[in-house]
């Protein structure tokens, strides 16, 4: 790295380390509020989905005078009638549409003689798929009810002196191969994405500052007149970019570490596979990333006119990383080769993997790393083209 | 000395500059002067490199702006529009900064700063972050770190704007002192009285053109014994 680059770097991180926006932006963001905000979410979604197994429900059911053992039934299994509740199906129907109640059950007047003469006795559930609580409690309710109908249709055939197994031709029996640190990948997968933002937002402030804020400081035209080339200059102020980046990242990574021990993973019969040493190869892999999302925000940040412009673009480009993320959630891809030249991508799929106590694939990374590099370098060639315009000076 | 022969210069469809010549020579100050928009910073600008003229040569002792950028940057001390400070940097800190873009190695920039801050008053200001300093502050600060490398020529762009008046002869007493130690200094300005006082030469300069140039007796002699004053606006209302 020749001389001039050093001094610029140096002047940058200098210079931002004054800067609290900087500082709010590399040590607050990243390290505390993704890792925070990342526990808490996990922990309402373990706590919502662990307590509501448990929980007693209350439902209306309406007509439950006709079936007095189906009620017993669902009490037993924590479904209680709701007192009060809508008395009608068409009351039932807007009580479950405004929200008031997630699950409705009517049964049918004919219900009696219909069960007694082992008929078609019919039960309605009144039920809102948009609501996803909702569906949630309806599967719940369901199978309490599916429960009912086998035990009663196998108490009938055994009275008949049959073996319930007539009426089920085949048996499933599930075996679930993955492992404890592998399920949590479904929940620790948004990790990448909590760890790429807070790489990006570290040096998001910096990326402004060395370009369009210096421009509207009118520092810009001075520090154009001294003889260093002007690649150089720009690419002292990526190299200080990256600085920050990689600091947001590392102190991101030990956020987590701590964040992650408040996580009541086990709980879910899931263990993540996060300390130290995947903490350092995570670190590893991303970092490869960083001198690309330096030279977009960069280039980004130079082509506009202001510091608010920059802003508000730059906030568009923090996104941009993560659709490769989104993409990989919808199609459920697994890493190969031809995935690792994917910046971002690759580097989601080798966290993932990391996450799941597979050991790192040293190759996998060398092309993530390569190829994010690579690309790096060409859309820094292009911020540094960009630097030479005459109307850079606004 | 600085030669400038008919640069010329277009943005889109405004012609800034057509055809400028004139000539700076050492020990001596040369001020551009003109209404706003006559095309002075456009000139500056290209003498110092961060625009290339359309047409035309400008050399710095010989040294072709357009060839050979870096070795003119070597010798020009720029003050832009502008101080163009860093607010969070220090006044040592600013002027350090590009002493070493200009390649001074720490003991003797030390020095140099050291030396810098005795002669342009600055010891109160230099540990101070240049966040809340006075339009004077800023201006000594910057011309400092523009003479940080002790250039032979000095380039700056309006730099009595918005200094009061004990600042704007500070900074007249400061450019007296270089030029008797035969530095090639250029200033712009649209304020008259103040190239009358200070400038040796001075080129009027209105549409992007040169419309006379001289020092200040040459124009009065030239045009009939007039003040420097009804000279500017015949000048400039004739081109």
């Amino acid at each position: 790295m020749s001389e001039p680059i050093l001094v610029v770097c140096r002047k940058e991180v200098l210079e931002n380390a004054r800067d609290r926006r900087t500082l709010f932006s590399t040590l607050f963001f990243g390290p505390i509020f993704a890792p925070a905000l990342f526990a808490v979410l996990i922990n309402v979604t373990l706590s919502q989905s662990l307590a509501g197994v448990d929980q007693p429900i209350e439902i209306p059911i309406i007509g439950a005078e006709h079936a007095p053992n189906l009620t017993d039934f669902l009490e037993r299994y924590g479904i209680e009638p709701a007192a009060n509740g809508p008395e009608s199906l068409d009351a039932a129907r807007d009580a479950v549409t405004r929200g008031s109640h997630d699950v409705a059950i009517v049964i049918d007047p004919n219900y009696p003689d219909a069960f007694r003469a082992a008929g078609d006795a019919r039960v309605m559930l009144v039920v809102d798929r948009s609501q996803s609580r909702a569906t949630a409690t309806s599967q719940r309710v369901r199978a309490v009810l599916d429960a009912y109908a086998d035990q009663v249709g196998a108490l009938r055939l055994q009275a008949r002196g049959l073996n319930p197994t007539v009426t089920r031709a085949v048996t499933i029996d599930e075996l679930d191969v993955s492992t404890a640190a592998a399920r949590s990948v479904l929940l620790l997968g948004m990790l990448t994405y909590f760890l790429l933002l807070a790489t990006l937002a570290g040096g998001f402030y910096l990326a402004i500052d060395t370009t369009a804020g210096e421009r509207e400081r009118g520092s810009l035209e001075p520090l154009l007149t001294v003889p260093v080339a002007r690649a150089s200059l720009l690419l002292g102020k990526m190299a200080a970019t990256i600085c920050y980046m990689l600091l947001s990242l590392a102190l991101t990574l030990v956020g987590f570490t701590i964040a992650l021990s408040f996580v009541p993973l086990d709980a879910l019969g899931m263990r993540a596979n996060f300390n130290a040493v995947v903490a350092a190869q995570i670190f590893l892999v991303l970092a490869s990333f960083t001198p690309l999302g330096a030279a977009i925000m960069t280039l980004v940040a130079s082509y506009t006119r202001s510091y608010k412009e920059a802003q508000t673009y730059l906030t568009l480009v923090l996104l941009v990383p993560t659709l490769p993320l989104l993409l990989a959630g919808l199609l459920n891809v697994r890493p190969d080769f031809s995935l690792m030249w994917i910046p971002s991508l690759s580097q989601h799929l080798l966290v993932t993997e990391l996450l799941k106590a597979t050991p790192l694939s040293w190759p996998f990374a060398a092309v993530s790393a390569t190829g994010s590099l690579l690309l790096g370098g060409l859309i820094a060639a292009l911020a540094v083209r960009l630097y030479h315009r005459e109307t850079l000076l606004g | 000395m600085i030669e400038v022969s008919g640069i010329s210069k277009r943005f889109g469809a405004v012609q800034a500059l057509d055809g400028v010549s004139f000539v700076a020579r050492d020990g001596r100050i040369t001020g551009l002067l003109g209404p706003n928009g006559a095309g002075k910073s456009t000139c500056l600008r290209i003498l110092y490199t961060v625009l290339r003229a359309d047409a035309g040569t400008a050399t710095i002792d010989g040294i072709d702006l357009r060839e050979r950028p870096l070795l003119a940057r070597r010798q020009l001390g720029v003050l832009p529009h502008g101080a163009g400070l860093y607010p969070q940097l220090t006044t040592r800190e600013n002027i350090a900064y590009f002493g070493r873009l200009h390649g001074l190695a720490e003991p003797a920039l030390a020095a140099r700063i050291e030396e810098l801050i005795a002669r342009l008053d600055l010891a109160e200001i230099a540990d101070r972050r240049a966040k809340g300093f006075s339009q004077g502050e800023r201006t000594k600060v910057a011309l400092a770190r523009a003479l940080v490398h002790a250039p032979r020529h000095l380039l700056l762009d309006e730099p009595t704007n918005g200094l009061d008046v004990m600042a704007t002869l500070a900074l007249r007493r400061w450019l007296e002192e270089l030029r008797s130690q035969g530095q090639c200094i250029v200033l712009s300005s649209h304020v008259m009285q103040e190239v009358a006082a200070l400038c040796d030469d001075i080129v009027i300069v209105a549409h992007g053109r040169v419309v006379a140039q001289g020092t200040a007796a040459e124009l009065k002699h030239r045009f009939g014994a007039k003040s420097l004053e009804e000279i500017f606006v015949e000048t400039v209302t004739g081109a």
